[in-house]
């Protein structure tokens, strides 16, 4: 992720107070994660106390203030995925990545973290690595799936 | 494609688009839903379109929306004659595509019941579309989400024209009062009253708002329909805007599903483009913008003022409403907001008119409802059905019943703050007042059904543990309250029950309910309030175990 993505992101808003929740969402999904500097730099741009940037990045789970993994390992945790045994399959991806709920390895090659909903409970449950869905997901498949990412 | 300037301009091209488009050339209309996506339809739409480019014009292959039977997916839809394929791989392809050209059908990928084997062609008689009534679903598998022109070939933005050029915005009003349309998001608050408040708010500037967040475990026909169909969203919203005297429109909708945003903007885009949001739209003199915005991940964030904070710019925390965001909304302007079902519906009500749409349904609930089926179901999927339909019908009828051959212990209605009740009042019918009098209000519409071996204490953890997690912290009952209920059920659940804990969580529920500004504390002891009402011998008896134990 270039600066420049970053920073064309930034003079759009600027001087837009009102704008930055849009600002940091179009941040975290082309960089991915929301360096400590380019929040100063938000907030400088958009006239927002560093403060209130600071108070939507670190509460709210669209936002993360760390680099992720190369890879984003999520496993559903919706009501349907729950009754369908997401459990299990979270526990999997625990013993397997050997990371717990929100954390990075230190070899940067997996975030994993839980989410409720995405939607596709009728194939509940499923694991979603990088955005794409594996459906009807049993622990004893799991490996198979993260062994297709490096 | 130059702007429409009126609207005999936008029916002389709607005429040019129909002449120009053969009824009887075959179309294989391949699932792009949420479901289908996860099984790789995105593999056989791709397999379809590269089969069928040597054929060049005798054959289209489109990539829609939900179709709806999530369940057998990758789903495709050959028309002419809605015949329906399910499970559809990509070794299929070449065999549909040589039997569509000659007209025939391939018996294999065709419905068959599993118990009795019996074979369903069209999607008019396979059981589970048959039971339903799809006014806004159905338009799915016609429509390529991408093409505006599609949506405009099924007659769309007619309703548009025909508020703009023959109704006051009165008289819209008055339509959409007389249809007595109710909001689709969970509280079944009358759409007419709401819209009124918001007209008659003395402030000029006004807002309209889709509240696309749809944050409700297991709900997803919200999102089937903004992805789908974005512009029949639009159009209510552009209706319900002139009705309104809004000026400017939001779509408050989901970060996380990238198809869905995609749709969304190049839907508002093309509607720019055409003319049909912008200055003086179809030349009525009317002027509408619309903007797009995304959640921040967190379940609050779909109450509307939260909603409407966020859309400021702010954290999305809920306010007191002592003053009605229909009066007092965004930036202190009358903001009217509605969820995507309820929007959804405003066309088809100016077009058919109230009296049609107040034929469908049940006394007090008017119209279809979209059921987001899920849970230990064995049709799972997205079905739209009259309001007052028995449940019976969605669970076995259109469901199929419980998988793996087992019972139905109880049914759940509306996610984390909704409620769940025993299969013994499975008769019951859908409808807005008396779901809630039974302790399972309808919500957004997802109903997940509970087989025999569900722990129904443990459902209730669960529930609790989600709200925990997704209370925005500002109410201390709220905050504080739901993590003593979590921590009373954890220890339930763990065999650590103690004599009272019944009576303890009850006066919690008491204080959180009362206490809290906004309805995911007011509303979080709900489910397990209808626990206590149907399984309650469950929880007496967890918790008896427990202190035996000790």
């Amino acid at each position: 992720m270039s600066e420049e993505a970053i920073n064309a992101i930034i003079e759009k808003y600027r001087g837009q107070p009102s704008s930055l929740i849009h600002a940091l969402v179009e941040i975290q999904h082309t960089n991915h994660w929301l360096p400590r500097e380019v929040m100063h730099q938000v907030a400088g741009a958009l006239q927002v106390p560093f403060a209130q940037v600071m108070q939507i990045a670190s509460f709210y789970k669209t936002f993360s203030l760390t680099p992720k993994g190369r890879h984003e390992v999520h496993v559903c945790t919706g009501m349907t995925c729950h009754l369908r045994g997401a459990a299990g399959l979270q526990a999997k991806v625990e013993e397997l990545t050997g990371l717990t709920d929100g954390q990075t390895d230190a070899d940067a090659k997996f975030t994993f973290a839980t989410g409720a909903c995405l939607g596709s409970c009728s194939i509940a449950p499923e694991l979603i690595v990088d955005g794409k869905h594996y459906g009807r997901m049993t622990p004893d498949k799991v490996e198979d799936v993260l062994k297709q990412y490096e | 494609m130059p702007k429409l300037q009126s609207a005999a301009e936008l029916e002389k091209f709607r005429a040019k688009l129909l002449a120009n488009r053969d009824n009887t050339k075959p179309c294989i209309a391949v699932c792009a839903g949420a479901a289908c996506d996860g099984l790789d339809s995105a593999t056989v739409a791709a397999a379809f379109k590269a089969a069928a480019a040597p054929f060049g014009d005798r054959i289209e292959v489109r990539t829609t929306g939900c179709h709806g039977y999530c369940e057998r997916g990758p789903n495709v839809v050959v028309t002419p004659g809605d015949i329906c394929y399910f499970e559809v791989s990509p070794a299929d392809v070449p065999e549909v595509i040589a039997a569509t050209l000659k007209g025939e059908v391939v018996e294999r990928l065709v419905y068959h019941d599993p118990a009795t084997g019996a074979r369903a062609v069209h999607m008019a008689d396979v059981p589970f579309y048959k039971h339903q009534t799809r006014l806004l679903m159905g338009d799915n598998p016609k429509i390529d989400p991408m093409k505006i022109d599609d949506y405009l070939a099924l007659g769309g933005y007619a309703a548009l024209v025909k508020a703009l050029t023959t109704m006051s915005p009165e008289q819209v009003l008055d339509e959409v009062k007389k249809a007595n349309l109710r909001g689709r998001g969970g509280g079944g608050f009358p759409a007419g009253l709401k819209w009124e408040t918001t007209r008659n708010a003395p402030e000029k500037t006004k807002y309209v708002i889709v509240n696309g967040h749809e944050g409700e475990s297991a709900a997803f026909m919200d999102r089937a329909m903004l992805t789908g169909n974005p512009h029949k969203i639009l159009e209510g919203l552009i209706i319900g805007a002139y009705a309104i005297g809004a000026q400017k429109g939001f779509m408050y909708t989901r970060h996380d599903m990238p198809l869905l945003e995609k749709h969304v903007r190049n839907a508002l885009a093309q509607a720019a483009q055409y003319g049909l949001l912008g200055k003086n739209i179809l030349g009525s003199g009317f002027d509408f913008e619309c903007e797009l915005h995304f959640d921040v991940g967190i379940f609050v964030s779909g109450e509307s003022s939260a909603l409407m904070r966020s859309i400021e710019g702010n954290p999305p925390e809920p306010r007191p409403k002592y003053i009605r965001t229909s009066v007092s909304g965004i930036w202190d302007k009358p903001s009217n907001l509605n969820n995507v079902e309820t929007w959804a519906n405003v066309p088809q009500i100016i077009e058919k008119g109230a009296d049609w749409f107040t034929s469908i349904g049940s006394e007090k609930s008017k119209g279809t409802k979209l059921i987001s089926l899920s849970g230990h179901v064995l049709n799972s999927g997205i079905v739209e059905v009259p309001m007052g339909t028995p449940l019976r019908t969605l669970v076995f009828d259109i469901g199929g019943g419980v998988r793996d051959g087992k019972t139905l212990k109880a049914i759940h209605f509306g996610g984390a703050m909704g409620g769940s009740i025993p299969a013994d009042l499975i008769d019951a019918p859908l409808d807005f007042d008396g779901m809630s009098k039974l302790g399972a209000p309808i919500g957004a519409g997802g109903l997940l059904l509970m087989d025999e071996d569900t722990d129904m204490v443990e459902v209730a953890r669960y529930l609790m543990d989600f709200l925990t997690k997704e209370s925005c912290g500002k109410c201390v009952p709220c905050r504080e309250g739901m993590a003593q209920m979590l921590q009373i059920l954890t220890g339930i659940t763990q065999g650590q029950g103690a004599p009272g804990d019944i009576e303890r969580l009850q006066d919690l529920i008491e204080v959180t309910g009362v206490a809290s500004l906004c309805a995911l504390g007011k509303t979080s002891g709900d489910p397990l309030k209808s626990m206590f009402r149907y399984f309650k011998p469950e929880y007496e008896a967890r918790i008896a175990a427990g202190s035996d134990a000790k």
